[in-house]
């Protein structure tokens, strides 16, 4: 199984900061915004976005985080169940900015499913997306994040897999794998 | 992923079955708790509930579930039906399959009812009561219901006192707590203990001080007067003064236990209202349990049938 590092720790980090940044930029004093991370991928890379955003712009946004287990298309599809991961929204996105995060955007349809998972929590302003890697050319419906890491070519069979500090490892990295 | 393809029984399903589905619910009661408070996990699905026997709590309940998760449901009720006209349990079930219905719901008051179905239709069974044998989605809501007050099931002592005899819930209950490690006692007149019931690895108890002294949780059953045919206890006086949990009761241990109750309750018979309405009485809670992990129940068995 040959696997390609992406990022890697220092590199990674300087890509938060840029995320971060563009945030910042688009968003002012974040007001009116509320960042989102999905389950699973999405929910440490939106942790560490809120923190840097903190040691930046000294602000604290309202960060939650989205399952979209029950929102999925392909139930029943073939597919094993997934274990539902929790949703902790303590916030309404009525009128909001929201700003969905996950760590890679593939076909888009996680990213149609938590649009439509986002919903039973009111009728967002505007609705954006960051990904750390978008990977170009596989989308099953019109879908484009509005916050890129990086941008990866990739093929059915190869999957991104991340490794955070958080999660134990020694060093922050991200793998394209072949299968 | 399940063990089971229908939810027959609690007996036929793992203690790792028992603990996805806690799991699962754990999100579902999240879902039932938003503003919003659906998901469209079953929007292809038609439900029918198919009730041979009374029900208000459970009946509702899964509706509230299907409905929950998005599900075409139909209901179904014998009275005013042409089960009354001689049509067999098998006819009427196959012609409501007919309808294009890819699970069916059922409550009846012959034990192994569901069994029966399992075993000439296609659809997924959910058995929501069959006679005096099991009431599996009960004994789901009342383990998770202790699961939540006290933090686990392992190594609780859980007694159940009143109508063993009659008592699907008890049975389901047995073995739910059973195999998620609790120990259980049964506590009632001798008349209303079966014979057997030791042979379930179950304490037997007739003194309701003593099994309220060793208890963690004590679930009070309703005296199920439908279904006796033969006088089991005097009256429900006597019953009541012997086995009624009362507040003074409940204030003379020298420690908190938690109080359930299936419903509906006699009140001033089982428990009185002072402890139906107590703090630590966790009726209602088991209520809005109960259409969490039925939504958990559904989803699960809904999501093992390829379309």
């Amino acid at each position: 199984m040959a696997k390609v590092s992406i990022l890697q720790s220092q590199l990674l980090d300087i890509t938060i900061s840029r995320l971060s940044q563009q945030l910042i930029e688009n968003h002012g004093d974040f007001s009116n915004t509320v960042i989102i991370g999905l389950q699973q991928g999405g929910i440490i890379l939106s942790e560490r976005i809120k923190k840097r955003i903190f040691e930046l712009a000294k602000v604290e946004v309202p960060l939650g985080q989205l399952d979209i287990t029950f929102h999925r298309d392909d139930f029943r599809r073939g597919q094993s169940i997934l274990t539902p991961s929790k949703t902790d929204i303590p916030f309404l996105v009525e009128d909001m900015n929201v700003i969905l995060i996950d760590d890679v955007v593939f076909t888009g349809r996680s990213i149609r499913s938590a649009l439509d998972a986002m919903m039973a929590f009111g009728r967002p302003r505007k609705v954006e997306l960051l990904c750390l890697v978008d990977r170009k050319y596989s989308r099953d419906l019109p879908i484009e994040p509005t916050y890129v890491g990086k941008v990866v070519n990739s093929i059915q069979s190869q999957y991104i897999q991340a490794e955070w500090k958080e999660e134990g490892h020694q060093e922050d990295n991200l793998w394209l794998i072949n299968q | 992923m399940l063990s089971q393809k229908h939810l027959l029984g609690i007996k036929d399903l793992t203690r790792e079955d028992l603990e996805l589905i806690f799991q699962t619910a754990d999100q579902f009661k999240e879902v039932i708790n938003r503003p919003i408070k659906k998901v469209p996990s079953l929007r292809d699905i038609t439900i029918a509930n198919v009730f041979f026997e009374n029900s208000t709590r459970t009946k509702l309940s899964f509706e509230l579930a299907e409905k929950r998760l998005s599900a075409d449901v139909i209901n179904f009720s014998s009275s005013g039906s042409s089960v009354k006209k001689g049509e067999t349990l098998l006819d009427t079930v196959n012609n409501i399959l007919s309808m294009k219905v890819d699970m069916i719901v059922m409550r009846h008051s012959s034990p192994g009812a569901p069994h029966f179905l399992a075993k000439h239709i296609d659809a997924t069974i959910l058995n929501a009561g069959d006679g005096t044998h099991e009431h599996p989605t009960q004994a789901i809501l009342d383990s998770y219901s202790i699961r939540e007050k006290l933090g686990t099931v392992e190594g609780k002592k859980v007694v159940i006192v009143g109508d063993i005899l009659h008592s699907r819930v008890a049975l389901s209950n047995i073995f739910a707590l059973q195999k998620l490690g609790a120990e259980v006692m049964v506590c009632g007149p001798h008349t209303l203990i079966p014979k057997y019931i030791k042979d379930l690895g179950v304490i037997v108890e007739h003194d309701l001080m003593k099994a309220l002294k060793w208890c963690d949780v004590a679930n009070m059953l309703r005296i199920q007067m439908e279904r006796q045919l033969v006088k089991n206890f005097p009256s429900v006086r006597e019953y009541s003064q012997n086995f009624g949990l009362t507040k003074e009761i409940l204030e003379s241990l020298d420690k908190e236990i938690v109080v359930m109750h299936p419903g509906p309750i006699n009140r001033g018979v089982e428990i009185t209202s002072d402890v139906a309405d107590a703090e630590n009485a966790i009726i209602l809670d088991q209520v809005e349990n109960g259409v969490a992990t039925r939504m958990a129940a559904l989803y699960l068995l809904a999501g093992k049938k390829d379309v």
